[in-house]
């Protein structure tokens, strides 16, 4: 029972914090950049002011346009519940794996690509376009960056994953490890938008793909689109700290350990928001045509992760 | 084996009610030749055989029962054996659930052949090649198994011709035949060196028989048979006439040869390999895994280029046989290491996945039908905003869509995840360098599953969504009711699949006991809500996912509430960048959808372009018409077959030097034959 209760209160955590770590990278990339920038809850007020305004819907686009937010946002709020947020193993453990924790993401994107389609307009058709083909350039480098974690547990399970590496932690300094939370770190930055392959704070057509297929939303829909793509980030990074870094996470439920595990989550995520912000004051974004060779990067790097867990097992 | 006639008597009633219905499926079309009755008995008799059929083969897989038939009295015929067993039940219920909804949906689509085509010979012919595929997972000799083969390639090859008017059909039908009858021949090679020269030698004295064959000539059978096979179900570099035959049949047949007819290929395939021969080396995995690999990642990225939606379908077909024979590759490669619970999976997955493709590409091709039906087109960049116009159709589509990307909670996923779990246990392989495959094939499997949802978000998007592109598009209707009850009917059978593994799964692990050695995995699996892999290593469970993400999307309403969102809506126009006034011409075609990847793959692809712009004689500024026309380079037809036909040609040439004309040289050349077949007669 205690087990079910804390399946809904992780993902109301990632519920509520996801947005905060939204402002936060923004906050800190102001001031890495000398500018004073908004404060960290400002993306609270982004939701509650979009969930106040009315929606303008385009009068080319059909049901699925309308649909598409309340799925993409169910999706990754399911997610949440299967990541080993705060601790381990939960009881929806066996219900999904890795593998079902990214394909129903992209379940999400493929929605969100048809809804950029929907109102036909060029920005919207672009978005879709771009997003697609990053997504499946990005896939086999998290295929791999999986079959790797997989590889030293001998299960795609989660759960199962990070028991591993708490009980054997000397793997966590061995280079397929490494490689592969190098690997999976670039395809994050794919997968969530960040720069170098799309950024986040821009509208300008020649780069924008989030954004693009965005465009057409407003009010409530385009709300529940912001958080989920806050949640997406949450659970990409909880992924990288608590699957490669799994120290924290609870594995007894008692209160001063889930206490532990909260804060430990929390650090975690500050520091890998702090490296992103980083990242992104320091590097510019990547041509289009160029992102192919940034992921191709990253799936050699899982490859190796991969090869060389096979030769030293 | 059957414990007698009294318990196997429901299945006798089913086999014979199938094989009378699809009889007299055919006689009816041929005796009414047209109008109504031709249209609905052929569908009666289709329908009724297929239903029976789904029926047989399920009643034979709960029970676990088998049927033979070898009694004079059953079969007129002579030297022909039929025996039902696990493996062939399992093919029964793709037949019977893809012939099924083709043979209702048949009925609605065959009326647009009214007065311009035969409706005699398609009716007569769909029940024909049903006919044929019934018999040809029940084969037990291979003389029937040949036999119902050719007759499979013949019905399909009328099938493919009934639009004969186009010289696009001709072209394909021809291109059928020929590599159906290049495979054929590579088939009848086979068998009669596995049973010594006797084609009437049963299966099991060819299991037997399999372990006394030498290596060299078990290795000859082996390539023969994935030459054979693989010409049917349209492997890479045997696929080039998938894509051209496929489109140009009618959709529903198009939906059966797509989902059941090239899957014949896999069960020959899993039954000469795994079965008759017991497995064997590394290699022939390998090189299976290889070719499936290989046929997922050409198959996917040749779609994307592609914008008419039968043929981009059509190539959908090579890439999921690839994922379907990289499942299979991975089982022998296990086999020959006799890690059997691996292989078990391995295999499963592979024919899981073989269910799965015939559904979802079986639905996939009666929407295509559909939207052909309704919009007079096959051509995306004509179509748009169908959504509104059929919203059945649509629904329909979007599901199959949504499975043939993988995507959970539907069929897709589930043996796609299967696959990649056997694919996972490669660690377990002694040999690195045999080994390393393994992350290599998951790298492509995951490459091409990620490029299948760009493609279906491009067929979808594009042909459904926006505004529309066609004046015919514009004007386009919903389909009849029986061709969305056929729809219906996959679209049901995509989403039970995708939710209820755990049946399906150790219906398959009984399927594949004794095969080859494998053990018996049907308890391996828990029978729970969740699916596990053997030892209980990783588990998924779509269905609590899905009930996970409705429970959610139930919630969301109320969160609103507690957020007190504002539930108003406005209409309103698109924003067109301050200009009023939106035109299809405005939106994103299949053509610039796919341009990203086209430019990735640049290297494959080797596109030309041709841009002529017709410019006003005045001035330069004014543009009147531009016209743009941009080609990918066909490499297995410049390198492969327009060597090989040149090489036929060339000996069609000289062989024709033999035909002087003169009757005296032809009587000496009967004169030579009797000598030689005389002489070696005495030897």
């Amino acid at each position: 029972m205690i087990g079910y209760l804390l399946e809904i209160g992780q993902a109301l955590l990632a519920l509520l914090l996801a947005p905060g770590l939204v402002g936060f990278i923004r906050m800190v990339k102001a001031r890495l950049q000398g500018r004073r920038g908004a404060p960290p809850w400002q993306p609270y007020y982004d939701l509650r002011k979009l969930f106040g305004k009315e929606a303008v819907v385009s009068r080319n686009a059909s049901w699925l346009f309308r649909f598409a937010p309340y799925l993409i946002f169910a999706t990754t709020v399911a997610v949440t519940t299967l990541v080993p947020l705060v601790a381990a193993p939960l009881p929806f453990d066996a219900a999904g794996d890795l593998l079902t924790v990214v394909y129903l993401m992209l379940l999400g994107t493929f929605f969100l690509a048809l809804a950029g389609l929907d109102p036909g307009t060029a920005f919207g058709g672009m978005g879709a376009s771009r997003e697609m083909t990053v997504a499946a350039i990005a896939e086999p480098a998290v295929a791999l960056a999986i079959f790797g974690l997989a590889v030293g547990a001998g299960s795609t399970n989660l759960g199962r994953i990070v028991a591993q590496t708490l009980s054997n932690p000397g793997a966590v300094i061995n280079p397929g490890h490494l490689l592969g939370f190098a690997a999976l770190f670039i395809v994050t930055l794919a997968e969530t938008g960040r720069l170098p392959v799309d950024n986040p704070a821009t509208h300008l057509e020649l780069t924008m793909i989030h954004e693009a297929m965005t465009l057409e939303y407003s009010g409530r829909y385009l709300a529940l689109i912001e958080w989920a793509a806050g949640l997406k980030l949450f659970v990409f990074f909880s992924l990288l700290a608590n699957l490669f870094l799994p120290w924290g996470v609870a594995t007894t439920l008692t209160p001063g350990g889930l206490a532990i595990a909260v804060i430990a989550l929390i650090a975690k995520l500050a520091l890998l928001g702090l490296a992103v912000a980083l990242i992104e004051t320091r590097i510019a974004k990547l041509r289009l045509f160029r992102v192919p060779e940034l992921l191709g990067v990253s799936f050699v790097l899982a490859l190796l992760s991969v090869t060389s867990s096979f030769l030293l097992r | 084996m059957t414990a007698g006639a009294k318990d196997t008597m429901f299945l006798r009633i089913l086999f014979i009610v199938m094989i009378t219905a699809w009889i007299v499926g055919a006689i009816a079309s041929i005796v009414a030749g047209k109008g109504v009755i031709a249209r609905g008995g052929a569908a009666l008799g289709a329908s009724v055989g297929s239903a029976a059929c789904l029926l047989l083969g399920i009643t034979a897989l709960v029970t676990g029962q088998s049927l033979t038939f070898s009694s004079a009295r059953m079969l007129p015929v002579s030297g022909l054996m039929l025996r039902l067993d696990g493996l062939g039940a399992f093919f029964l219920v793709i037949i019977g659930l893809i012939g099924l909804a083709s043979a209702i949906y048949g009925y609605g689509y065959g009326a647009n052949y009214e007065g311009r085509y035969s409706l005699r010979m398609a009716g007569a012919m769909l029940n024909l090649l049903l006919l044929a595929l019934g018999l040809q997972v029940m084969a037990d000799n291979a003389l029937t198994f040949l036999i119902a083969w050719e007759a499979m390639s013949l019905s399909a090859y009328w099938l493919v011709l009934t639009e004969h008017d186009r010289a696009e059909t001709v072209r394909a039908a021809v291109w059928y035949i020929a590599m159906m009858h290049a495979g054929f021949a590579a088939l009848m090679a086979m068998f009669l060196l596995m049973a010594g020269g006797d084609l009437t030698t049963s299966f099991e004295g060819m299991r037997s028989n399999a372990a006394a064959l030498g290596g060299g000539l078990r290795n000859v059978i082996f390539v023969l048979a994935l030459f054979g096979f693989g010409s049917k179900a349209g492997i890479v570099p045997l696929h080039v006439w998938l894509p051209m035959a496929h489109p140009v049949a009618p959709s529903h047949v198009s939906a059966l040869m797509s989902g059941v007819v090239i899957k014949m290929g896999i069960y020959g395939l899993a039954r000469v390999t795994l079965d008759l021969l017991g497995g064997g080396p590394v290699w022939w995995g390998g090189l299976v895994l290889g070719l499936g690999a290989l046929s997922a990642l050409l198959g996917v990225l040749y779609a994307l280029m592609e914008h008419d939606l039968k043929r981009l379908l059509a190539y959908h077909s090579v890439e999921n046989i690839g994922i379907i024979l990289i499942g299979i590759g991975a089982g022998l490669i296990f086999h020959s290491y006799d890690l059997t619970s691996l292989a078990a999976l391995g295999f499963i997955g592979g024919l899981y996945h073989t269910l799965n493709h015939a559904s979802f590409k079986g639905l996939l091709f009666l929407g295509a039908g559909s939207v052909l039906h309704g919009a007079h087109t096959r051509n995306m960049e004509e179509m748009g905003g169908l959504i509104k116009r059929m919203p059945v159709t649509a629904l329909c589509f979007l599901i199959g869509a949504i499975a043939i990307s993988g995507l959970p909670p539907l069929n897709g996923f589930a043996s796609e995840w299967l696959v990649f779990q056997s694919l996972l246990g490669g660690f377990n392989i002694p040999k690195p360098e045999v080994a390393v495959m393994m992350p290599i094939a998951v790298g492509m499997l995951a490459l091409t599953s990620g490029l299948a949802a760009a493609c279906f978000v491009k067929a979808f998007g594009i042909t459904f969504l926006a505004i529309p592109r066609s004046r015919e598009a514009e004007k386009a209707s919903e389909a009849p009711f029986s061709m969305r009850v056929g729809m219906a009917i996959l679209a049901l059978a995509c989403v039970a699949l995708g939710l209820a593994p755990f049946i399906v799964v150790p219906a398959l692990g009984r399927v594949l006991a004794g095969l080859g050695g494998l053990p018996d995995t049907h308890q391996a699996f828990t029978l729970k809500l969740s699916l596990a892999t053997p030892g209980g290593a990783s588990s998924v469970s779509p269905a609590m996912v899905a009930i996970g993400v409705l429970i959610i999307l139930g919630l969301i309403p109320l969160l609103l509430r507690a957020l007190r969102a504002n539930r108003g809506l406005r209409v309103g126009d698109s924003w067109g960048c301050g200009r009023i006034g939106q035109t299809p011409r405005m939106e994103y075609t299949a053509t610039s959808f796919a341009e990203p990847l086209r430019r990735v793959f640049a290297e494959l692809y080797r596109p030309t372009k041709e841009l002529t712009i017709d410019f006003h004689p005045e001035s330069k500024y004014f543009v009147q018409s531009i016209e743009y026309k941009s080609e990918i380079m066909p490499w297995f037809e410049k390198y492969f077959y327009e060597p090989c036909l040149w090489l036929v040609r060339r000996l069609a040439m000289n062989v024709r030097r033999l035909q002087s004309g003169s009757l005296h040289l032809y009587l000496v050349y009967l004169a030579v034959a009797l000598v030689i077949l005389l002489l070696s007669a005495r030897w």
